[in-house]
């Protein structure tokens, strides 16, 4: 656990995204699934998923269904509208933009400037 | 958020609110059993895995209400959680809520009552269908409501531009339905009076023109549905019944409906019978003479599109004719248009001139409600500020413990107006029920309806905003760092020490408002207890007064002077009577005869060589004893003043001076009356009140009964005998001498009643007013003293330590509260001083100048300011520096 990374405020909600994208899941197949990808590199707060996720579903990003998980259990599943795929997209992009200008800045030497 | 969202998730969260929850819930259920699940799966047993599936969520009760929060409910949920929040703090501070909110409910009730007052005499038409074209018609220059019956005539016939004129008055009868006869009010009216309101029976029918053949042709009888209830127990078969009224048969043509109370807002009729048959209700017959101007009020409905103005220049053309027609009666026939409710400019403008000021005092009482409140606030505000620091260091946002603030102060003006406008209902009600003056059926109407609910409401939220700002540039300037780092409140409450504050200007405002209201309801005592004393021109204590009306057992005429000698002589013959007088109207029981006289030399008798419009009271021999009255020179009337001697007068000073220029040698002077009886002077008494207290000296007549015989009879009983046995003696009396005979009897001074009416009701009011004003006050200082005392205890402590004297711990602790109050008297004792204006709606001859009213309200300050600060007082000189240092 000691080398897991704090998210960045804001980040959450793109990692939603991303995690439902990849196919309708319910709240714990969300986290699961974000430490699948991340190889359990991010800290997430279990019970602060809901809060962004139900944000979500309010700014019409998502929409959610209950149905029968694989443990047999009701949970409610999210899966992106078009609104939110479109988000996801622009999010990604922007985010894209942002890291690697970070990883330029961070990157420069002293002989560059 | 937006506004429709969460309007929308609140009806959801009001009629799903259980079903929201327990989706969140379930979900978040469902999350923690499959971390459950997997961890049982990699081999914890079942009972650890679910702890630790637990653990792992976190906050659970956190996350589900930040969840509700997502799920849009923000706007409500906060109000929602901001009104809790209050409760709690509310809760721990119940003296405060409680001091809040019956501040506030005095002076939201005090505004309810007077609104309600308003409301039910100015603002809510008369009980008939389309009241906004029903109008009175006024007289002359001085806006006169009476007219006679031949003018009323022409009035209605003349006309284009009224939907039918009708005209009533207001009679007492005596009613007899077979058993004993008792005594009734209620109207004489036109033929066409219901079908000119468009008034429709509730049980048999109303009398229409047609029923009318002349003088005494209509013996026909409606009466009110709550009369018929009281007095014939909702009896169907009453119509049709032949009563006897005033000895005279007359057949009960039907009910009125119970809304119906007649057309003068205060006074409820039991009956309405028709005009023409004015001589059989009084033995008199005034429907041809066109001057005397006896019936209380015309009006009608203005037909549709037709203006006042209009109607008024309609009116006034046939006033010209009038005029032109018949010069010797009618002069100053230009009309005016009213409301009919309050008798129109009768009792309309003073009425309203009254209900106005005390809206005015009424308001101020709330200003300084609500000047209390914020200062209370403030200084909570104070005491609060480690917490605000807190919070705001803990990243709250100042919006929203400004929200916080607001809502407390919504919540106790909410609370204060609701109890506030219940006690104002109770009261209002009570008012409703209430016979002022036991003598008439005179009723006050002022049940509450949606509008005096609507104002307290509006008020109570306005004043919660009101006193709930005062302490949001506090909070606004708050610094968390310095608070948190002092440790205490004591920066702010140090440095306000020298300048002045929000909450002094305050204190200043609220003391300087009740020292007005004190001032006030001084100045009305005053006036009250001054009329009181004041020389009516008869003395009321020690006399009794029965009253009665001979016509209801069939007297009239000589027959009638006959039976009120014989009735003052038994009266007389009871032990202990000192003398009996019989007067056909008590002076100052709201009974109005007046006539005009003209001088000696006149000849044409027309209304602009009137010398002087006169009370006019027909009395017997010893009535000035009875009553009290001093005669000044000259003699009193003999039952030798009879019919075949001269005509003879008693007149009171005024009369001398107008008439003759002079009260000396004024005893065998002539004068005229209206159809040239000339009349000697044989005495003069002194001047008095005759109809209102609040009169100038007015010219008064006296004239013996049996030259002009009168049925209107009052006996005027001087005895030292108690009361109830005196009046049981004449009651026994009286029945021996006719038992079909109808009458009261009261005490002269209760008599008075009506007189005093206006000024006991004004001091009523304005002593209320003046005792809540009063109230507020000392709470605001008491708060004031009590908190800069708590809040000084260590520096009091330091000083008594150090060796200050009892005077100088006073004054340290102390000086500002008195300070301020000395400051808001003599300011509040100024504006009352300017205020005389609107006083003397109130009251008269109000004058806050005298010496008495001005010592009265400084001695009240000043035992108000030691109320105020006697416990804080006690608290600052009990200080314990030991216990205090030893604390810190």
């Amino acid at each position: 656990m000691a080398d897991q990374t704090q998210l960045l405020p804001g980040t959450l909600d793109l990692l939603i995204l991303k995690a439902v994208s990849l196919g309708p899941l319910h709240g714990y197949g969300v986290l699961l699934r974000i430490g699948q990808i991340s190889g359990s590199a991010l800290l997430i707060e279990q019970g602060a998923l809901y809060p962004a996720l139900f944000r979500l579903v309010r700014q019409g990003l998502l929409k959610a269904d209950w149905g029968i998980s694989e443990n047999n259990r009701r949970a409610k599943f999210y899966e992106l509208t078009a609104a939110g795929r479109k988000r996801f997209l622009e999010e990604t992009h922007q985010w894209n933009r942002l890291a690697s200008v970070m990883a330029t800045v961070l990157a420069a030497q002293p002989e560059e400037i | 958020m937006n506004f429709p969202t969460s309007l929308r998730t609140l009806f959801s969260r009001v009629f799903h609110s259980s079903d929201l929850d327990r989706g969140v819930e379930e979900e978040l259920r469902s999350h923690i059993q499959h971390r459950a699940d997997d961890l049982e799966r990699s081999g914890l047993s079942h009972a650890e895995a679910e702890r630790r599936a637990r653990i792992e969520f976190g906050g659970y009760v956190r996350f589900k209400e930040e969840s509700h929060r997502a799920l849009g409910s923000q706007l409500f949920e906060t109000l929602w959680q901001d009104v809790r929040f209050s409760c709690r703090k509310l809760r721990q501070s119940p003296g405060f809520a409680i001091a809040a909110v019956l501040t506030l409910a005095m002076a939201i009730g005090a505004n309810a009552v007077v609104f309600g007052m308003l409301n039910a005499l100015f603002l809510r038409p008369l009980n008939v269908p389309q009241p906004e074209s029903l109008y009175s018609i006024e007289r002359g220059p001085d806006k006169e409501a009476n007219q006679s019956y031949p003018d009323y005539l022409d009035l209605r016939d003349r006309n284009r531009t009224f939907d039918g004129v009708a005209l009533y008055n207001i009679v007492s009868a005596g009613l007899d339905t077979g058993h004993n006869a008792t005594q009734f009010w209620g109207y004489e009216v036109s033929g066409n009076y219901f079908d000119a309101l468009r008034i429709q029976p509730f049980l048999g029918r109303f009398f229409h023109d047609a029923d009318e053949h002349g003088p005494n042709s209509a013996p026909y009888l409606v009466i009110s549905h709550a009369y018929w209830h009281s007095r014939f127990q909702d009896d169907p078969s009453v119509v049709g019944r032949i009563v006897q009224v005033n000895q005279h048969p007359f057949t009960i043509l039907g009910v009125a409906p119970s809304e119906f109370h007649g057309t003068l807002l205060f006074f409820f009729p039991d009956f309405w019978l028709p005009v023409v048959d004015h001589e059989q209700l009084t033995g008199m017959n005034i429907l041809t003479a066109r001057g005397d101007r006896n019936f209380i009020m015309t009006m009608g409905h203005l037909k549709p599109g037709v203006t006042t103005a209009q109607a008024i220049a309609d009116l006034n053309s046939v006033g010209a004719w009038l005029e032109k027609t018949y010069p010797k009666d009618d002069a100053g026939m230009t009309f005016a248009l009213a409301r009919p409710s309050l008798a129109g400019d009768l009792l309309g403008p003073p009425a309203r001139g009254f209900i106005t000021a005390l809206m005015l005092l009424a308001g101020l009482i709330l200003l300084a409600a609500c000047a209390n409140l914020g200062s209370l606030f403030a200084a909570r505000a104070a005491d609060r500020s480690r917490e605000v620091a807190l919070r705001l260091a803990l990243g709250s946002s100042r919006k929203r413990i400004l929200r916080s603030v607001l809502t407390e102060a919504v919540m106790i003006s909410l609370a204060g107006g609701g109890v506030g406008l219940a006690g104002s209902v109770a009261l209002l009600r009570a008012m409703s029920t209430w016979h002022p003056i036991p003598t008439y059926p005179i009723v006050i109407p002022v049940n509450p309806d949606a509008n005096v609910y609507w104002v307290a409401l509006l008020l109570a939220l306005v004043s919660g905003f009101l006193f709930g700002m005062v302490p949001v540039r506090q909070v606004l300037r708050t610094n968390p760092y310095e608070i948190v780092k002092a440790g205490s409140s004591s920066i702010l409450v140090g440095n306000s020490g020298r300048r002045i504050t929000v909450r002094d200007l305050l204190l200043v405002a609220q003391i300087s408002i009740c020292a007005v209201l004190v001032t006030s309801s001084l100045v009305a005592v005053r006036g009250l207890l001054q009329s009181m004393h004041s020389n009516f021109g008869f003395e009321p204590a020690n006399a009794m007064v029965l009253d009665t009306n001979l016509t209801m057992a069939g007297y009239s005429g000589e027959r009638a002077t006959e039976i009120q000698k014989r009735m003052k002589d038994a009266v007389a013959a009871i032990p202990g009577v000192d003398s009996v007088g019989v007067v056909n109207q008590v002076p100052l029981s709201g009974s109005f005869g007046s006539r005009d006289v003209y001088r000696d030399e006149t000849t044409d008798f027309r209304p602009s060589n009137v010398a002087a419009d006169v009370m006019t009271f027909r009395i017997s021999p010893d009535y000035f004893r009875a009553a009290g009255t001093s005669l000044l020179t000259g003699r009193d009337f003999t039952w030798h003043d009879d019919q075949n001697s001269t005509r003879v007068a008693v007149i009171n000073r005024e009369f001398a001076i107008r008439m003759f220029g002079s009260s000396a040698n004024t005893i065998g002077k002539h004068f005229k009356l209206g159809d040239g009886t000339r009349v000697e002077v044989v005495g003069m008494t002194e001047d008095g009140k005759y109809y209102q207290l609040t009169e100038d000296l007015r010219p008064a007549l006296f004239l013996p009964m049996v030259q002009w015989p009168t049925s209107a009879t009052s006996l005027i009983v001087r005895s030292g005998r108690e009361a109830q046995p005196l009046a049981a003696a004449i009651r026994l009396t009286l029945r021996r001498l006719d038992a079909g005979l109808p009458f009261e009897i009261r005490t002269w001074q209760d008599d008075l009643g009506v007189a005093l009416f206006p000024s006991r009701m004004a001091t009523m009011s304005l002593g209320v007013l003046g005792a809540m004003g009063t109230m507020l006050a000392i709470t605001g200082i008491f708060g004031m003293a009590a908190y800069s005392v708590s809040k000084r205890l260590r520096e009091l402590g330091i000083r008594i330590a150090l060796g200050a004297q009892r005077k100088e711990v006073l004054q340290a602790a102390l000086g500002r509260p008195l300070k301020l109050l000395a400051l808001g008297s003599a300011a509040g004792l100024l504006l009352g001083l300017l205020a005389t204006r609107v006083l003397a709606y109130i009251v008269y001859q109000a004058n806050p100048r005298d010496p008495l009213v001005l010592g009265g309200v400084v001695v009240t300050m000043l035992l108000m300011g030691l109320v105020a600060t006697w416990i804080p007082a006690q608290r600052a000189l009990s200080v314990d520096p030991l216990i205090l240092l030893r604390e810190e």
